[in-house]
């Protein structure tokens, strides 16, 4: 079948099969940020946005997208940049592999607070994030990294209309 | 300058945080043949006869391999050095089907679809033989699991295969039923650790191709490069010379992939095809054809005085290695000779052990490797001997403690150098609280909060075994090339030994380059294992960095014509008192004409492996209506000796004690009454998610250790040992009876509550 989206603001118009999951679509065209981790949709690792929300794109035919914007975490680098420091300043990244679900996670959930919910606590940081495993940090680390990129982030905003 | 014990980032972390494609299935030709397996639905059977006829037909099919095709040259999956420890009781493809999992067939083809449905279309003829699932029953079952006659051990391990024993052996020091006579106070326990999964979140992958030369390159996310080239070679019938292995990133590995899992499937398919070949193992997969925790069941006797002195202790352990003997006769023994060492002033001690085969899949090896099993056990034990003493845990531990300068009979007589236990104890017991809450405290009518702890020490290496060499570079322009074969798998080491040269070197980190594992280019390491890297490899990275700094020395004051004695080096010139030279002009001048370009290389083995220490205290809250159990707060306090990068330490000790915490109270390899893994998903085997862990506090005691580069002992397994018996602990706190099987889970609390009250 005929597939015609968005991906990461380039258009983008393939011919594939009806059952292809749009994690494999993705990869194949060489966003390979996006990252298989289970078979049953409980890592988080493949997290993607389509309409700029986060969705499991190992759980996902691409046929889904048609005509829809999806994102990788390649199409929000300069994001991922300022975000993955805190990451990094922590060690908590390890060995990196759930780390792009991971961020393309926290950046969904920054985006949602926006205007909503000026300081979730850690416990709604937590239950936001809590699709998303990872069996080397420990989760402390990541946690430390959220709530000081949270901060930063608000400073920021407070200086630009400051 | 300031380079080690200090928290700096890792070196490949903005590439990781950037989703950068650097893992092997990012970088695997396109081209690469798609490869599955077809797996045994029976947990041992001998195959009578396989039909792959129609499944070669299907359009996209390159090849179908079975044990036919295989070599019938025994070896050992175990990446240990030679000779190994581990039987050599594999076959890439064996007649014989050890448990459900093992592989049958192995299936190529242009695309998964095509694959998917060659498996189907496979057909084997199986005579179906009694599987020997318990463990107590294995010795001397009337199934014999290697029934093969070219079953190979390398040296004496204690194994008589036809009575489905893997491996057995004695230690004792001093006389165990004399020290026992004199105790006031003994206790005695069965205690039962599972397997469990080390759920790395990237599975076991590797791809295949030959190259210019026609030799076969395996591009593998492997703990172990080295000892694949070697393995593969045996296995393949290759000489080492014709395989070069190479490591790219790791998602992470916990020892599971320092056992060859996928390797040779894709490696004989490109040999068979000539073509690349890529296998991805799905998550199912690497649950179920793996390798896992080697479960342990293990007999503790402890022997005390009155006032508290430990005078005799006595485990016996039986470890399950499953259906094949990967890493089974080592990490047995540390179930006792990193336990029971703790209590060095104990006047005897004895262990026994035996590991056997079973028709489950196989062990291997995951971090602690032995001693986690053997510290529920022991500091369980040591716990309860408290308990009936009347004594607080932690201060019949102070009186027990293995000090700085005794000699460890449990531990090869090694001389203990360095250990801030005591005050790592200390700490920890303020840090969380303990007299405040200790034993319990009810906070409502249904809920208590308690108190449990343990310590634990682990190991710095292999001693007399591992060993590791680097090469630093002096490149053209006065930066460094750092050349080693240790493999970083997420857990820093790259970053970390860069550390080392730049302090070595006194330059900033910028300025040293590191190579990762290639085994053309890399120099010889065994491996990341045994919590070796830090110290084995940190040490020939200092040793290597001394000996190419004073080379500088000697040329640069050749060029300045001056005596190198007087000619110091402040990381970017040398210089004496009327002349300098600056390191960029050295090595430009030293990379023209008739000059020397220079190199230093240094190896490393210690006789020694120093162990770090841990004390670990759980806070945990059971509802005492439902048995649920929540680990609320948890304070481990380590003495790894100088943390070379405190953040990534910490990392590491954060992330062991919530992998111990999953095995404490959620993992468990279940299997049903024919043998087929129960819960080969995450949506039935649960790892610990955000959302189980609340407070993780980890603090440092550093000591020094006199034999580590900087004072450096290890960190990355001691970290997972004590969650288990320092949670059984609060639980037993919380409502007063002992957990000896673990995991601790709401049903077994509520069950055991309901027994005692």
């Amino acid at each position: 079948m005929r597939l015609r989206c968005q991906i990461n603001e380039r258009e983008v118009r393939k011919e594939i099969e009806p059952d292809l999951l749009l994690i494999d679509f993705v990869r194949q065209l060489g966003l390979k940020s996006v990252k298989r981790g289970c078979d049953t949709a409980n890592c988080g690792l493949c997290t993607v946005w389509v309409e700029e929300v986060p969705v499991l794109s190992c759980a996902m035919l691409a046929a889904r997208v048609n005509g829809k914007k999806v994102t990788t975490l390649e199409g929000v680098l300069d994001k991922a940049r300022v975000l993955g420091a805190f990451i990094a300043d922590q060690g908590a990244e390890q060995c990196g592999y759930c780390s792009p679900g991971f961020m393309m996670m926290v950046l969904a959930m920054e985006k949602e607070l926006a205007g909503q919910k000026e300081d979730p606590d850690e416990a709604w940081i937590k239950h936001y994030l809590s699709g998303n495993l990872c069996r080397c940090s420990g989760y402390q680390g990541q946690l430390r990294a959220v709530t000081a990129y949270l901060k930063y982030r608000k400073k920021e905003a407070q200086n630009e209309t400051g | 300058m300031k380079q080690v014990n200090k928290g700096i980032r890792k070196i490949d972390a903005m590439a990781l945080l950037t989703g950068q494609p650097l893992f092997t299935d990012d970088i695997a030709p396109e081209n690469c043949l798609t490869i599955k397996l077809l797996r045994s639905p029976h947990a041992f059977a001998k195959i009578e006869e396989i039909d792959a006829g129609a499944a070669v037909e299907i359009e996209g099919i390159e090849t179908v391999l079975t044990f036919k095709d295989t070599l019938g040259c025994r070896f050992t999956y175990a990446g240990q050095s030679f000779p190994e420890p581990s039987p050599y009781d594999r076959l890439i493809l064996d007649s014989y089907v050890r448990y459900v999992g093992d592989p049958v067939a192995i299936v190529a083809g242009s695309d998964e679809k095509s694959v998917d449905r060659a498996l189907k279309l496979i057909h084997v003829t199986y005579d179906i033989l009694e599987p020997v699932l318990d463990i107590e029953k294995a010795l001397d079952h009337e199934s014999v699991i290697h029934p093969e006659d070219d079953y190979h051990v390398n040296f004496d391990i204690g194994s008589d295969v036809k009575r489905n024993l893997c491996c057995s052996g004695k230690f004792k020091s001093g006389d165990v039923e004399k020290a026992f006579a004199e105790c006031d106070m003994i206790v005695e326990g069965d205690y039962h650790t599972k397997a469990t999964n080390q759920a790395m979140m990237e599975t076991f992958r590797a791809f295949s191709y030959l190259d210019h030369t026609g030799r076969l390159v395996i591009v593998s996310s492997t703990q172990v490069p080295f000892h694949v080239r070697r393995i593969a070679a045996k296995a393949l019938g290759l000489p080492s010379s014709s395989v070069r292995v190479i490591k790219p990133r790791i998602g992470g590995g916990f020892g599971a992939k320092q056992t060859l899992v996928c390797e040779l499937f894709p490696a004989l398919v490109t040999l068979k095809t000539g073509k690349p070949a890529k296998i991805i193992y799905d998550r199912y997969d690497s649950f179920t054809g793996s390798n896992s925790r080697h479960e342990m069941k293990i007999r503790v006797k402890i022997g005390a005085d009155n006032r508290g002195h430990i005078l005799a202790i006595q485990l016996n352990t039986l470890s399950n290695t499953g259906a094949y003997g990967e890493h089974g006769p080592t990490t047995v023994g540390l179930s006792g000779h990193k336990t029971m060492s703790l209590y060095n002033k104990a006047k005897a001690l004895k262990f026994d052990y035996q590991v056997v085969y079973t028709n489950t899949m196989a062990g291997g090896a995951f971090r602690g490797y032995g001693a986690t099993q053997g510290t529920f056990a022991l500091e369980s034990a040591v716990n309860e001997l408290a308990d009936k003493l009347n004594m607080d845990p932690l201060a019949l531990r102070m009186k027990n403690l293995v000090k700085p300068g005794d000699i460890m009979a449990g531990y090869h007589n090694e001389t203990l150098n360095s250990c801030t236990l005591e005050a790592c104890i200390e700490k920890g017991k303020k840090l969380i609280g303990w007299d405040e809450t200790y034993p319990v405290k009810k906070i409502s009518d249904t809920k208590v909060r308690s108190m449990g702890a343990a310590i634990t020490m682990q190991g710095s290496g292999i001693s007399n075994i591992d060993i590791a060499s680097a090469q630093i570079r002096l490149q053209d322009d006065g930066f460094y090339t750092l050349m080693i074969g240790a493999t970083d798998m997420g857990t820093g080491c790259d970053t970390i030994l860069a550390q080392m040269a730049a302090q070595s070197l006194e330059c900033d980190i910028q300025q040293i380059i590191v190579s990762s594992v290639d085994t053309d280019h890399s120099p010889y390491d065994t491996g990341s294992y045994a919590s070796s890297t830090t110290y084995i490899t940190g040490t020939a990275v200092v040793n290597a960095c001394k000996k190419l700094k004073q080379m500088m020395r000697e040329q640069a004051a050749s060029i300045m014509e001056a005596d190198p004695a007087d000619t110091e080096f402040d990381g970017r010139s040398f210089s004496n008192r009327d002349k300098a030279i600056s390191l960029d002009k050295l090595a430009q001048t030293l990379a023209v004409g008739d000059n020397k370009i220079l190199s230093a290389e240094s190896s490393h083995s210690s006789p020694i492996s120093p162990p770090p220490f841990m004390a670990g205290f759980a806070e945990v809250e059971v509802d005492i209506e439902t048995g649920s159990v929540k680990v609320i707060d948890y304070v481990g306090v380590v003495d790894c000796g100088t943390p070379i990068n405190p953040n990534l330490a910490g990392i590491q000790a954060e992330g062991g004690i919530v992998q111990g915490i999953g095995m404490a109270l959620y993992e468990d390899i279940a299997y049903t009454q024919k043998g087929k893994m129960k819960n080969n998903s995450f949506m039935q085997y649960k790892i610990p998610t955000r959302l189980d862990i609340d407070n993780i506090r980890v603090y440092f005691e550093p000591s020094f250790e006199p034999s580590g580069p900087f004072g450096a002992k290890s960190i990355g397994e001691v970290v997972i040992n004590t969650p288990a018996p320092a949670i059984a602990h609060a639980v037993h706190n919380a409502c007063g009876a002992y957990f000896r099987t673990l995991p601790i889970t709401p049903e077994k609390i509520l069950a055991k509550m309901q027994e005692y009250c």
